[in-house]
């Protein structure tokens, strides 16, 4: 099975079939930023972060099959100007204050912005207003960080099944919603236990009185680099012909 | 909830069977009777249909026509197409909310009325176009301005309003085969049966499924109707211009449980206004066109998408199809031939552009927010119910009925040898005589110019904000899909209007209407918007300019579909077209400090009493502003 390769900057990878270029990647060690994407979970293709040009056309890389003979770029001057680009969009579309911020450290998109080279955030902010959620006695929703990448809607939906979370709203309105009444994470059954709790790659989903448990400085991103964590993002399992 | 609301309610639910699916409908009829969707109303639906209540009010949430706050018992919402405005809807507006003691976008503190700006709502050749309650008025005046503001006051119902209101022109200048048809309704479907009439029927075949599927292709039967389709050269009407052919073989040889035809009626982009007349005068057309599709890719169900703007053709649109139905020319073994079963339902939209993007329609057909899918698949294998689907603008079915009708070598002698057939013209803006007008592929802007009395035309927006723009040394082009490919739109603007406004008004159009899926589009084209809102301040610089190419870039590379790869081209169309109507507003071509140094020097310039040259820092000469 493993004959098939495409290349991906001019190095030879090998994949199964059924995989995306992403999985491909991730499973011979090598890197592509992403942010929406998980392996546990099916390709989501929001964020764009994993945007790469495949023989010569932009595409996400977590949604496009692999096949062979394919020409992938991925670590190219154009391409990283458009990630760092992304990720600065990112940056000012929420409220983001890194050094007060519990998920310092662990944070994906914190350490992109370290991988990719952010100096800036370059466009003005936009300094939404985003009241927090602390109805929950065991958990703590910071909107302000929300990049929307839906995978805790994804974890409540497909593994949890209890549909904790949505989206509503259009657009640049576009927010993380609450399944109750009262919007309020209190009168659902959400619990500290479950998998959408795990899976927020930035600091929305914060479990209360744990607070700075390992020092910023000794976090999982402070350690090295999120492209060194590749063997983290491997995908799991053999991909099941699931739903795109 | 209070009884009477519930039971209300009951009935919505049980009218659409608690099918989520139909959760659109289910919302919209509740608004229509409960005046908004209140957080009790969204935890009952979601119970009635069974889906978790987060997503009903994510549904809820995504159209601009579903409050989930009071808005009025009295909406008004002013389309804002640039051509609304240049027929002076802004000031008719202002006019409006004063009268009220108003501001936009707010309820007044009665909870009687509340007055706002909605994307356009295709009556760009009859504005400025207002939605009541969304029930279309269109040529706004100051004095209906005024007798509409008693109206509210006095709290007189839309019924008792002046019905000459809401009389909406077809406005057809020029017709051809599609504006100017008079097919009698079931004749396309006869021709078509006809040339399957020695092919083995329900009596030979084992089941339907075989009677329509084992004529693959061939020169009779649902296989003999296709062959005309693919021969006619028959290619979308909606703007992308696929090959209308190959996606219903596509869909046909597709494997599925059931196969739908969409029609997708969704006509969003602004300055477009033909599937609205096409519904109103050929509605029997487009609906023919709608069955042959069935009968070409053996569908037994379809959906008319109508565009919420459009509500008010629900009820014709209704009593059309009840007498199809009658004729027999709908239902089960139409035409009295066993087994060629269709029906057509209508959906109505809810203010929400991106849904006519096809999956995105799909998806909003299904109760869903609006947001495109990720493809491969595609509809014509994974559409509807995840079945094979063909989804085709209005314009396409109505030209498959004739087709059908008539021939494909017929339909190809018309046009040009690659855009076969002809192409309805929106026509609004700086002309004579706004309307539709109907061309054989080919005609030039010129031509098109001319015939609708445009003078001192600067420029012609055409297929809407995600088309381009041309200016008078292009107007020698042709509308076909080898030079200017167009869903339809065509908006003029003479000598006198700044294209620069014209511009902005689309990318605020682009923002408003992302459906904020993917980053780079939701917040793009926000950040598109705020530098064009800078550079009207006055506060722009050549920076500025770079930093809407650079965006446009990012765009155009990485948007997960066309509306985000699409809105920075109104932008970098007229920057390279139309550059001086951004210059004259740009305070310096290359960089403006915020800090004036010469002035901060009047005061030791004061103090020593000089005021010579020398004293002064004027390093550059004005002229080379």
């Amino acid at each position: 099975m493993s004959e098939q390769t495409f290349t991906l900057d001019g190095q030879e990878i090998p994949f199964a079939t059924g995989q995306s270029v992403m999985q491909a990647a991730l499973s011979a060690g090598v890197f592509i930023p992403h942010l929406c994407y998980h392996p546990e979970f099916r390709p989501h293709g929001s964020c764009k972060l994993c945007t790469v040009k495949i023989n010569g056309r932009p595409a996400t890389s977590c949604t496009t099959p692999a096949a062979a003979g394919l020409e992938v770029e991925s670590d190219t001057q154009e391409i990283l100007d458009k990630r760092r680009t992304l990720l600065q969009m990112l940056l000012v579309e929420g409220n983001h204050f890194c050094p007060s911020c519990e998920k310092s450290g662990h944070c994906k998109l914190q350490a992109l912005g370290y991988e990719l080279g952010v100096m800036t955030p370059h466009f003005n902010h936009f300094y939404p207003d985003r009241p927090v959620d602390a109805s929950h006695p065991d958990v703590l929703l910071d909107f302000n960080r929300c990049i929307l990448c839906e995978l805790c809607i994804r974890a409540s939906a497909e593994v949890d099944g209890k549909n904790v979370f949505a989206l509503a709203g259009r657009g640049i309105g576009k927010h993380l919603i609450v399944n109750a009444e009262s919007g309020k994470l209190g009168d659902t059954d959400f619990a500290l236990t479950d998998k959408a709790a795990q899976v927020c790659p930035v600091g929305v989903i914060l479990a209360k009185r744990q607070g700075f448990a390992v020092p910023i400085g000794q976090r999982r991103f402070d350690a090295a680099p999120i492209s060194a964590h590749v063997d983290e993002f491997r995908p799991v399992a053999p991909q099941a012909g699931g739903k795109p | 909830m209070t009884e009477p609301t519930s039971e209300k309610l009951g009935i919505i639910l049980d009218r659409h069977r608690r099918d989520g699916t139909r959760l659109m409908q289910i919302l919209r009829e509740t608004q229509e009777a409960l005046g908004w969707l209140s957080p009790p109303t969204l935890t009952a639906i979601a119970q009635g249909i069974g889906w978790p209540r987060a997503k009903v009010e994510g549904t809820a949430g995504f159209y601009s026509f579903f409050h989930t706050r009071p808005m009025g018992e009295y909406r008004v919402l002013w389309s804002d197409n640039i051509t609304d405005r240049m027929l002076g809807s802004l000031d008719l507006m202002q006019a409006m909310c004063q009268k009220l003691w108003l501001e936009p976008g707010r309820v007044s503190e009665d909870g009687l009325v509340s007055v706002d700006t909605t994307s356009c709502t295709g009556m760009c050749d009859q504005g400025p176009a207002v939605l009541v309650n969304y029930r279309a008025i269109p040529r706004m005046t100051l004095a209906r301005v005024e007798q509409m503001v008693e109206l509210i006051r006095t709290r007189t119902p839309l019924a008792e309003w002046p019905q000459a209101w809401f009389v909406v022109e077809d406005n057809i200048r020029r017709a051809d085969i599609l504006l100017g048809n008079d097919m009698l309704p079931g004749d396309a479907l006869k021709v078509c049966l006809a040339r399957g009439a020695d092919q083995p029927t329900m009596e030979t075949a084992s089941n339907e499924r075989s009677f329509r599927e084992a004529i693959h292709t061939g020169d009779a039967g649902p296989g003999a109707t296709l062959d005309e389709i693919k021969r006619s050269g028959l290619r979308g009407r909606g703007g992308a211009g696929f090959t209308t052919g190959l996606k219903w073989e596509a869909c046909r040889n597709a494997r599925g449980d059931s196969r739908y035809v969409i029609c997708n009626a969704d006509e969003g982009e602004p300055g477009t206004f033909k599937d609205r007349v096409l519904l109103t005068r050929q509605p029997n057309l487009v609906f023919e066109g709608m069955t042959v599709a069935a009968y070409a890719i053996g569908a037994s169900k379809g959906y008319l998408y109508l565009r919420g703007e459009y509500r008010y053709l629900l009820e014709p649109l209704e009593s059309v199809l009840a007498t199809r139905r009658r004729a027999g020319l709908l239902g089960r073994n139409m035409l009295g031939t066993p087994g060629f079963d269709f029906d057509i339902e209508i959906h109505l939209g809810a203010g929400a552009y991106i849904c006519g993007e096809e999956s995105a329609l799909i998806e909003s057909l299904e109760g869903k927010r609006g947001v495109p899918r990720n493809r491969p698949p595609y509809p014509v294998t994974n559409g509807f119910l995840n079945q094979p689907t063909v989804v085709n603008n209005v314009e396409t079915f109505a030209a498959a009925a004739l087709v059908a009708l008539n021939g494909g070598d017929w339909y190809r002698r018309i046009g040009t040898p690659r855009s076969a057939g002809t192409k309805i013209l929106s026509i609004s803006g700086d002309c004579e005589r706004p309307g539709l007008y109907e061309y054989p592929f080919g005609v030039t802007v010129r031509q098109v110019l001319a015939d609708c009395g445009a003078h001192d035309s600067q420029a012609v927006q055409i297929s809407g904000p995600s088309g381009i723009c041309i200016g008078p040394d292009e107007f020698d082009r042709r509308i076909a899909f080898e030079d200017i490919p167009t869903a339809g739109a065509f908006m003029i603007f003479d000598m006198r209007r700044d294209i620069f406004d014209v511009v902005r008004n689309f990318i605020h159009f682009f923002a408003h209407e992302s459906c904020g899926f993917c980053t780079p589009c939701r917040v793009g084209t926000t950040l598109l918007k705020n530098l064009m809102d800078k550079i009207a301040a006055g506060h722009g610089t050549r920076y500025d300019i770079n930093e809407i190419y650079n965006l446009n870039r990012v765009l155009q590379s990485a948007a997960h579909c066309g509306l985000g790869h699409t809105a920075g081209n109104p932008l970098v169309h007229t920057l390279e077209k139309f550059r001086p109507a951004y210059e004259r507003r740009l305070t310096s071509l290359e960089f403006e400090p915020a800090f004036d140094l010469d002035a901060a020097l009047s005061e030791a310039r004061q103090m020593t009493g000089r005021d010579d040259a020398a004293a002064h820092l004027a390093t550059e000469p004005e002229a080379s502003r």
